[in-house]
C-alpha cells in the first residue's frame, strides 16, 4: 500500500509541473464552455418549455463539466501505458513486486488530479464571477453539494477504471488505434461529453440511466444544481459504486488472463 | 505539380502498408463526427428549430463545414508536423532543398484517414440537399462550392499560421485549437446563433462565418444579395496575413541545432 502511495506522490508532483499546457488548457476549456452556453441559450431563446432543466442548472452543468474535464473525461490516457505494451517493456512491469492494475490505476488517478488541480480553480473562479444565468451558481443546498462530492469521487474512480479497460484491450490487440478511437467516440456521446444527458430523447435515456455513462459525469452535475433532488440520490448512488466495483473486478480478471499470455513485443 | 503527384502516391502507398490501422483509424474519424451529428439530431429534434434554422439547414451548415475541414486537414495537416521538425533540428534539411518551403512541408504530410469524415460529410449533404426545400439553380450551386472552397482556405490558413507562429514559441500552441476544432464544433450551427459579438468575432478576427453563415443566408433565400454568395471567396483572402506570419517567422529562423 505504502508503495502505491508513493507512486501516486510522485507522479502527481510530476504532473504539476505541466504549467504551460496547464494554462493553455484553461483558456481553450474556457472557450469552449462559453461558446457551449451561448449555443444553448439560442436554444433556450427559441423553445424554452422543451429545456429539460433550468437554464442556470444547465449552466452550472457545462461549466462543472469543462472545470474538471481532466478528472471525468474519457478520453485523457497515459501515452507511456500504450507505448509500454507497444514496446515490450510491459515485461519490466510484470518484473515489479507490484501489482500492474493497481499501479497502471494509481498512475492514471495521479494523472488526471494533477490535471485537474492546475486547471479547475481558474475556470471556475472565472465561471463563479459571470453574471447569473450565464454562471456557475452555488450547489442547491449543503446537501446536494456534498451528494456532489461523494458522487464525484465515485465517477473519477468509474471513470479511471474504465480506461483500464481500453489499456487492457490493447495488451490483447498490441496496438491501440481502433480500440481507443471507437471506444473514446462513443463514451464521449454516452456519458454526456457532446451534449448533456437531459437533452437525449427519452426512451434512449430511459436506458441509458441504468449503464456505467451515465455515472461517469452526468450524475454529479445534476446533483450539484439539484437537478436530481438530495433525496432520491441514494439508488442512483448505489448504482455508480456498483459499476465502479463491477468495472475494476472485470478489468482484474482481463488483464490477469492477458498477462498470463501476454506476448512481449521486441527484444 | 507532378511532383506533388508522385509525393501523394508515396504517402498513400506507405499508409496503405497498414491497411488495419488505416481503416480503423477513418472508421474512428466517421465514427467521432458520427456522434456529433447525433448530438445535433437530438438537439433538432427537441427543438425542431434554432433561431428559426431549421434542421436540414443546420445539417447542411454541418455538412458543409465539416468537409471543408475534412480536406483541410487531409491536404494542410502537414503545418501540423512544423513544431515536431522544427525542436528536432531537421527544418535546415528542408530550408537547402532547391524547392518551395510550403510546398515541402505540406507534402511530407497527408492524412488520407480523413477520407472517414470526408465520407460523413458526403452523406450528409445528400440528405440534407433535397430536404431543406432550396429552390437549386447554378448560382447556389456556385455558393455551395464556393462554401467548400472557402472553408479549405480558412482551415489551411489557420494550420499554416500557427506553424508561422511557432517560429516565434518553437513548441506548439495547443490553444489554438480553439480556432480550428472549436470552429469545427461550433460551426455545425449558423454562426449567428451565438449572438451578435461572437458573430463579430468570427466575421472579422477568423473568418469563419465568411464561408458559413452569410452564403447559408443566399442559399436558403433569407437574403438575394450577390455579395453574400460572393463572400466565401473573399475568405479565402485570409491566407495573405498568415502567409506573412510565416514568412517573417521563417526569415527569423534560427536553427534549433543538433
Amino acid at each position: 500500500m505504502k508503495a502505491y502511495a508513493a507512486y501516486f506522490r510522485i507522479r502527481f508532483t510530476a504532473g504539476l509541473q505541466y504549467r504551460a499546457a496547464a494554462l493553455a488548457g484553461v483558456v481553450t476549456q474556457f472557450a469552449w464552455g462559453f461558446l457551449s452556453i451561448l449555443l444553448f441559450a439560442a436554444f433556450y431563446r427559441t423553445d424554452p418549455a422543451s429545456f429539460p432543466m433550468g437554464f442556470s442548472q444547465l449552466a452550472s452543468y457545462l461549466w462543472l463539466r469543462q472545470a474538471f474535464l481532466a478528472l471525468f473525461a474519457s478520453w485523457i490516457f497515459d501515452g507511456e501505458i500504450f507505448s509500454l505494451i507497444q514496446s515490450g517493456s510491459l515485461a519490466y512491469e510484470l518484473v515489479r513486486p507490484l501489482d500492474v492494475y493497481a499501479f497502471w490505476y494509481v498512475k492514471n488517478l495521479a494523472l488526471r488530479l494533477s490535471r485537474a488541480v492546475l486547471r479547475s480553480f481558474p475556470i471556475l473562479t472565472v465561471a463563479a464571477l459571470l453574471p447569473a444565468p450565464y454562471g456557475l451558481s452555488l450547489p442547491a443546498g449543503w446537501d446536494s453539494f456534498g451528494l456532489f462530492l461523494s458522487s464525484a469521487v465515485l465517477s473519477f474512480l468509474l471513470v479511471t477504471a474504465y480506461c483500464m479497460l481500453i489499456y487492457i484491450a490493447t495488451v490483447y490487440t498490441l496496438s491501440p488505434l481502433g480500440v481507443r478511437m471507437v471506444a473514446v467516440a462513443v463514451t464521449d456521446l454516452l456519458t454526456g461529453g457532446i451534449i448533456p444527458l437531459p437533452f437525449f430523447p427519452d426512451n434512449v435515456l430511459a436506458v441509458l440511466r441504468f449503464t456505467p455513462f451515465a455515472a461517469m459525469q452526468d450524475l454529479p452535475f445534476r446533483l450539484y444544481s439539484g437537478h436530481v433532488a438530495a433525496g432520491e440520490a441514494a439508488p442512483a448512488l448505489a448504482l455508480q459504486a456498483f459499476w465502479l466495483m463491477a468495472l475494476v473486478v472485470l478489468g482484474r480478471a482481463w488483464l490477469n488472463r492477458g498477462l498470463r499470455k501476454a506476448t512481449i513485443q521486441g527484444g | 505539380m507532378r511532383l506533388l503527384g508522385k509525393y501523394m502516391l508515396i504517402l498513400l502507398k506507405s499508409q496503405m502498408q497498414y491497411k488495419t490501422s488505416f481503416f480503423l483509424t477513418a472508421l474512428g474519424q466517421f465514427l467521432s463526427s458520427f456522434s456529433a451529428l447525433l448530438g445535433i439530431g437530438f438537439l433538432m429534434t427537441r427543438f425542431r428549430t434554432v433561431s428559426s434554422f431549421s434542421m436540414e439547414e443546420v445539417l447542411l451548415c454541418y455538412s458543409v463545414v465539416t468537409m471543408a475541414f475534412a480536406l483541410a486537414e487531409c491536404f494542410f495537416r502537414g503545418f501540423d508536423a512544423v513544431p515536431a521538425v522544427l525542436s528536432q533540428g531537421e527544418f535546415d534539411r528542408i530550408l537547402v532543398r532547391p524547392r518551395n518551403v510550403v510546398f515541402q512541408v505540406l507534402a511530407a504530410k497527408m492524412e488520407f484517414t480523413r477520407v472517414g469524415r470526408l465520407l460523413q460529410a458526403i452523406l450528409v449533404l445528400c440528405y440534407a440537399l433535397p430536404k431543406s426545400g432550396i429552390q437549386w439553380n447554378w448560382d447556389k450551386i456556385l455558393t455551395l462550392m464556393f462554401m467548400i472552397v472557402g472553408g479549405v482556405g480558412v482551415f489551411s490558413g489557420l494550420f499554416l499560421l500557427f506553424a508561422g507562429l511557432c517560429f516565434f514559441t518553437v513548441e506548439g500552441l495547443e490553444f489554438m485549437n480553439v480556432f480550428t476544432d472549436g470552429g469545427r464544433e461550433f460551426g455545425q450551427y449558423p454562426l449567428a446563433v451565438y449572438g451578435k459579438e461572437v458573430l463579430k468575432f468570427f466575421t472579422f478576427v477568423v473568418p469563419h462565418a465568411l464561408f458559413q453563415y452569410y452564403p447559408l443566408l443566399y442559399l436558403t433565400g433569407r437574403s438575394d444579395s450577390k455579395l453574400y454568395m460572393l463572400l466565401p471567396l473573399l475568405a479565402l483572402w485570409f491566407w495573405v496575413p498568415c502567409l506573412c506570419v510565416w514568412k517573417i517567422g521563417l526569415r527569423r529562423y534560427r536553427s534549433t541545432g543538433s
